[in-house]
């Protein structure tokens, strides 16, 4: 069984792609309230990693635990539902649909009620809305985004569609938030802001955060211990600190140094 | 959203109000001394119909995103088996009746039975379509419902009890005005109601995105099967009323051609529109009624109602692919503006709180 009290935990995790292996031993365990950072040069295979925990893609061997229950068996709604919620790096938002009912789709699992109250407008069906309007509000305000709550997400800017999908995944209430690339594409100031909106939710919802993440300052600023994936295995893994400084690390970003590698 | 009085007696006041209506109009509109009034109560009843049909389409192809053109089997389904238990079991009973309030009280419990009864049906063919279909998307979906209209259509025509081939004839007319346009009024708050629900939510996130839908814990196949099933109920109760107003059903009537009608319908009047299915339903209804004087102008007395009906739909389609309302509802095109509708200016985003982004793909 799963190890301890940890979030998630991923046991010899491997995936292969006919022949190829996109990941393989990948080992990772989360405790509650962590922020841990993933990173690697590009098809390190972060992303898969990404899908292999939220149920898109099965491992080839391997098990994945989430709160001590396996998911072999489970598809990404199920694993949503086990607290486990994710961004994408190419932002999946629903475009035609206004922001708020974008942030109210991610708390679709806490809003129960059958399509028979809601054809009757029951007491139930209003009590869940209104929990479901306000929850949505307060979140696209902790994001800065209350006033385009009307909008359609596809006309907001490229930086508040960014942060919607922060605020979507946060709706259903995880335990362990799973970030992918949130700050590609943003600007400087934009980053920075997003460090301090990331480490402040953290505390804010009391959830774990797994983010992969190009930035360097974003990730050395403020995970507390951080992987490194290249081609597919772990490299290294441990304080910023401690990464910055390692030279398989380093290797693996720039190349073998060149009196090395013989030239 | 008043929550002064209990939600059971808001509706049921509301209910009554439109029930008192229609009792009205059913009344009012036969009484019209108008020469042939009884033509045009007729194609009102069918654009009642036809409203339920598009509206019911849109559920599963407007807000799920599920591209079905089965719907005329839907609706064959609830006509047919419908008309069955009337013709058999129904109609019998009541004859043995003697004439009067109690026999009449009872021919209307009958077609309610009877019309239930084949929404249920037509729900069940809509689940066991749904269930292994749904792994396809898009044009193969579209395949497989097309297929599936076909065999429905192909069953009846090889059932000799309903008719086969000759059609089903001798079904008594007990639906009307008022029944068909109770159930389209239903269907058009059902279906208002459900879209803004989670449930209907869901639909719409499974339409977006659907990888993204599943990751925000919706599970997609459920919702997918969902809007199949409460689509082809409605669907198969309109083809109930459908039977019971026609007095006669024949496989012909179900082609895939009435699907595609539909289909057109709701295209039109913009997928996802629940105003503009209904308008699209009422326009491509009264079209081919309207064009029928055009005969007379023509040489020969040639009938050219379906070469220009064609023409206006492919120039619509041509000046507005998003149909007649796109996404939005009747009210938010000539109400106020809605925010959702404005795109929002690049130099305002600038001094807000996000600052200039830009796009990297």
């Amino acid at each position: 069984m799963a190890n301890g009290n940890a979030l998630l935990d991923a046991r010899d995790v491997t995936i292969r792609f006919g022949g190829l292996t996109a990941v393989s031993q990948f080992n990772l365990a989360i405790q509650p309230h962590e922020l841990v950072g993933l990173i690697g040069p590009n098809g390190a295979g972060k992303t898969t990693v990404f899908n292999m925990l939220t149920g898109v893609y099965k491992p080839t061997e391997g098990a994945i635990f989430v709160g001590g229950v396996s998911t072999r068996e489970f598809k990404p709604y199920q694993i949503t539902a086990l607290g486990v919620a994710r961004t994408f790096q190419n932002i999946r938002l629903f475009k035609e649909l206004p922001v708020i009912d974008n942030v109210k789709i991610g708390g679709h699992i806490h809003y129960k009620y059958s399509g028979t109250s809601a054809v009757l407008k029951t007491n139930r069906f209003h009590d869940a809305e209104e929990i479901a309007d306000r929850d949505a509000r307060e979140l696209l305000k902790i994001f800065g985004l209350e006033r385009r709550a009307d909008y359609y997400a596809k006309n907001l800017p490229y930086g508040d569609q960014r942060r919607l999908e922060i605020a979507r995944a946060l709706a259903a209430r995880p335990k362990l938030l799973l970030l992918d690339e949130p700050a590609a594409g943003l600007n400087d100031r934009e980053t920075r802001d997003l460090m301090q909106t990331i480490h402040d939710i953290r505390d804010r919802f009391d959830i774990a955060i797994l983010l992969i993440e190009h930035n360097m300052e974003l990730v050395m600023g403020i995970c507390e211990r951080i992987i490194v994936l290249s081609f597919g295995k772990t490299i290294a893994q441990g304080a910023p600190d401690a990464i910055r400084a390692n030279p398989v690390v380093i290797e693996a970003y720039l190349g073998e140094p060149a009196e090395a590698a013989g030239i | 959203m008043t929550k002064s009085l209990p939600w059971w007696l808001r509706d049921v006041l509301l209910l009554s109000g439109f029930v008192a209506v229609l009792i009205g109009l059913s009344y009012g509109l036969e009484a019209i001394p108008i020469a042939g009034i009884a033509y045009y109560n007729r194609i009102l009843v069918i654009m009642g119909i036809n409203i339920t049909l598009a509206v019911s389409l849109n559920i599963i192809n407007g807000h799920a995103g599920q591209f079905s053109l089965g719907h005329a089997g839907f609706m064959a389904v609830g006509a047919y088996f419908s008309a069955y238990l009337t013709y058999y079991h129904f109609a019998p009973r009541l004859d043995k009746m003697p004439p009067g309030t109690q026999q009449w009280i009872m021919q209307n419990v009958f077609l309610v039975i009877a019309v239930l009864a084949g929404g249920l049906l037509a729900a069940l063919a809509g689940y066991l379509v749904g269930l292994p279909s749904l792994r396809l998307r898009g044009d193969y979906l579209a395949i497989v419902t097309l297929g599936f209209g076909e065999i429905i259509r192909v069953l009846i025509l090889n059932i000799d009890t309903i008719g086969a081939a000759r059609g089903f004839s001798g079904i008594p007319q007990w639906s009307n005005f008022f029944w068909v346009f109770l159930v389209c009024g239903l269907t058009i708050v059902i279906s208002w109601r459900l879209v803004q629900s989670s449930v209907g939510r869901a639909f719409l996130a499974v339409r977006e995105d659907q990888i993204a839908a599943e990751a925000m814990g919706v599970d997609t196949t459920k919702y997918k099967v969902k809007a199949f099933v409460i689509g082809s109920f409605l669907a198969g109760i309109a083809g109930g009323l459908y039977a019971h107003y026609m007095m006669y059903l024949n496989p012909q009537m179900f082609m895939f051609v009435k699907s595609f009608e539909v289909v057109a319908m709701v295209v039109l009047g913009g997928l996802g529109s629940i105003s503009g299915s209904v308008v699209a339903a009422v326009v491509l209804t009264f079209l081919p009624e309207g064009l029928r004087p055009v005969k007379d102008y023509m040489p020969g007395g040639r009938d050219p109602r379906m070469v220009i009906y064609s023409i206006m739909l492919i120039v619509l389609m041509l000046t507005r692919p998003q149909g007649l309302l796109g996404r939005r509802e009747l009210w938010q095109v000539f109400g106020r503006k809605k925010k959702a509708d404005v795109t929002p200016d690049p130099e305002k985003n600038e001094k807000g709180s996000s600052g200039g982004a830009t796009p990297i793909s």
